[in-house]
C-alpha cells in the first residue's frame, strides 16, 4: 500500500484551540493549510458524512481567518476589492463574495458579514496571509484586524437548529445568511446561519479559550457527532461548493467559475472591483471555459488533476475536485471544460490511470441543498 | 500461526501450492479509511514483483497496491466491485483482492511471517 496524493506542509502545523479535544475524540490528525486538524474520527468519513445529512455534526473550522474591517464606510471600501453588493447588505446579514485580481481571477472566496456593530470577513486558511497583506495594502493596515484569538465551530445538519436553539432559542428563526450574538453555554458567541455542507446549519465564532467548552456542550447533545475534514470535503463537493486552491484560484475567472450570481445587477453594470472589465467582456462574449459538475460512469472515483477529454480524445479541461459522494453513493467531480462542452448531459471522457472513462456533464449541486428558508 | 506472509507495504499473502492469495492487512484498511472502490487486474495478466497490481480508492485518496511477488493473475475478487467495504470489514478474509500463480515461489521467502510483521507494526506505532 502506497499512499497517493495528500497535501502536507513542511512547517509544523499549528494546533487549533480544539486540538486536545480532537485527540480525546480519537481524531486522526493531518496537516491542513498550516493547521493540525482531524481528517476523521473513529467512525470514518462515510459515517460522518451521512450523520451530517441525517442529524448534525460539529466541525472545527478554526483554521478560517476571522477579520474585522474598521474605519469609515467599510462597505464602500470593500466594494473596491470584491464584486459582491455590500452597499445593499443590511445589518445582521452576510454575503458570499470573492476577492478578485485584475484578471478577474480569484484571490480568495469569503464571507462578508455586516454585523450590528461592524463589518467582518471570514477568509480561507490557505490564502490567509496573502489576503491579510493585500487587504492591509489596499485598505490600510489600521483598518484590518485579524482576530487571532478566536475559534470557529460549524454545527451542520437538519438537526442543527433544534440543537442550537436549546442554547439560544432565537437561533431557530435566524434567516439563512444572517448573523447575531448569543450566549452559547455561557460563552459570548457570534453566530451566523451558514455553512459548507449544503445543509442547514450555523457557524459559531467564540473566544479561543472558550471553544473547547462550547464544543463539548454541543457534542453532549444526542443528535451531534464530531466530523472532520474528510466529511467536510465530501459534503461540500456534493453541495457543489468550491474549495479555494482547487476549484477556484488566481487563474479561474468569476464568470468561468459560474459565480456571477454573486453579483447584483448594480455591480454587474457599475463594476468598480479588480477585473470588472474582464467580467463584463466574458459576460458579453462568453467565457473560454466553465466550471461544471461531472459524473463518471461506473464506481471509480476520479480525482483532482485528471484530464477531461472530448469523445474524440482531445483535451478540453481538467478535474478540480473529485471523489466518492457518500449521499450520491457514487463518484462525483467538478472541473473546468471548454464552454462548448459545458452544456448539461454532454458526454465527455475522463482520463483515469491511462484509461478513459465515459462521463457526463451534470447540473450542480449533486445533492439538493437544504438551507433554511423560514417557517 | 496464521501461515500468512506480509510486506512492509501492508499486503498479506496466503500461499497454497503455487497460488498466492493477496490482500491488504487490517492496519492498511484502517490507515486508508472507508474503501469505496477497488480496481483489480484482468485475470491472465502477468505482474512482476513490485509492479502495480491493483488500486484502492478510499474516500480520501487512491493508493496503489504493488505485487509482493510476481506471477500470473488467476482470479480476482469480484465481490469487491459491488461492495468494496468488505475490505474494511474483513481484510484478511472476504476482502481478498486477487490470486496469482507464483512465477518464483522463492520470492515468498523474502516476506515477513506473522511474528515479524507484528514486530514491524510495533516499530511503526
Amino acid at each position: 500500500m502506497t499512499a497517493g496524493s495528500g497535501a502536507t506542509t513542511a512547517d509544523t502545523p499549528l494546533p487549533t484551540p480544539l486540538y486536545d479535544l480532537h485527540h480525546q475524540l480519537g481524531g486522526k490528525m493531518v496537516p491542513f493549510a498550516g493547521y493540525a486538524l482531524p481528517i476523521q474520527y473513529g467512525t470514518g468519513i462515510l459515517a460522518e458524512h451521512r450523520h451530517t445529512r441525517m442529524a448534525a455534526s460539529l466541525f472545527d473550522v478554526s483554521h478560517l481567518g476571522q477579520v474585522c474591517v474598521h474605519g469609515d464606510d467599510p462597505a464602500a471600501a470593500l466594494e473596491k476589492l470584491v464584486p459582491g453588493d455590500l452597499l445593499a447588505l443590511p445589518k445582521g446579514r452576510m454575503r458570499y463574495t470573492l476577492l478578485t485580481n485584475a484578471e478577474a481571477g480569484i484571490r480568495d472566496d469569503l464571507m462578508v458579514i455586516h454585523d450590528h456593530d461592524g463589518w467582518s470577513l471570514v477568509i480561507n486558511a490557505g490564502p490567509k496571509a496573502a489576503d491579510l497583506a493585500y487587504l492591509g495594502e489596499r485598505l490600510g493596515e489600521d483598518r484590518i484586524e485579524f482576530l487571532e484569538d478566536r475559534a470557529m465551530l460549524a454545527l451542520q445538519g437538519p438537526a442543527a437548529a433544534a440543537v442550537l436553539s436549546r442554547f439560544a432559542r432565537e437561533c431557530a428563526s435566524m434567516p439563512y445568511l444572517s448573523a447575531a450574538h448569543f450566549d452559547i453555554a455561557g460563552v459570548a458567541a457570534f453566530v451566523t446561519r451558514s455553512g459548507y455542507t449544503g445543509e442547514d446549519g450555523f457557524e459559531i465564532s467564540v473566544p479561543a479559550g472558550d471553544a473547547a467548552l462550547v464544543a463539548a456542550a454541543l457534542l453532549d447533545m444526542p443528535e451531534v457527532a464530531p466530523a472532520g475534514l474528510g466529511a467536510r470535503d465530501s459534503l461540500r463537493l456534493e453541495a457543489g461548493l468550491c474549495l479555494y486552491g482547487h476549484d477556484l484560484d488566481m487563474t479561474t475567472t468569476v464568470v468561468e467559475a459560474g459565480l456571477i450570481w454573486t453579483l447584483s445587477k448594480r455591480r454587474r453594470a457599475e463594476g468598480g472591483y479588480p477585473g470588472a472589465d474582464i467580467v463584463q467582456r466574458e459576460l458579453a462574449e462568453g467565457p473560454r471555459r466553465r466550471r461544471v459538475g461531472l459524473v463518471p460512469d461506473g464506481r471509480a472515483p476520479v480525482r483532482e488533476g485528471a484530464d477531461v477529454l472530448a469523445t474524440d480524445g482531445r483535451k478540453i479541461g481538467h478535474i478540480t475536485s473529485g471523489g466518492f459522494g457518500p449521499t450520491v453513493e457514487g463518484p462525483v467531480a467538478m472541473g473546468y471544460v471548454e464552454t462548448s462542452f459545458a452544456a448539461i448531459d454532454t458526454k465527455v471522457q475522463i482520463l483515469l490511470r491511462g484509461r478513459s472513462l465515459t462521463a457526463k456533464i451534470v447540473k450542480l449541486p449533486f445533492v439538493t441543498t437544504r438551507y433554511y428558508k423560514g417557517e | 500461526m496464521s501461515g500468512l506472509r506480509y510486506t512492509k507495504e501492508h499486503e498479506w499473502l496466503r500461499v497454497e501450492g503455487d497460488v498466492a492469495t493477496i490482500g491488504i492487512t487490517a492496519y492498511a484498511q484502517e490507515k486508508l479509511g472507508d474503501i469505496v472502490f477497488v480496481e483489480l487486474p484482468e485475470p491472465g495478466k502477468t505482474v512482476v514483483k513490485g509492479g502495480e497490481a491493483a488500486v484502492v480508492e478510499s474516500v480520501k485518496a487512491a493508493s496503489e497496491i504493488y505485487a509482493p511477488v510476481g506471477g500470473e493473475i488467476v482470479e480476482v475478487n469480484g465481490e469487491l466491485e459491488a461492495d468494496p467495504a468488505i475490505v474494511n470489514a474483513d481484510p484478511i478474509g472476504k476482502g481478498w483482492f486477487l490470486k496469482l500463480r507464483l512465477a518464483d515461489p522463492g520470492e515468498c521467502d523474502t516476506l515477513m511471517d506473522d511474528a515479524a510483521y507484528q514486530d514491524y507494526l510495533k516499530e511503526l506505532a
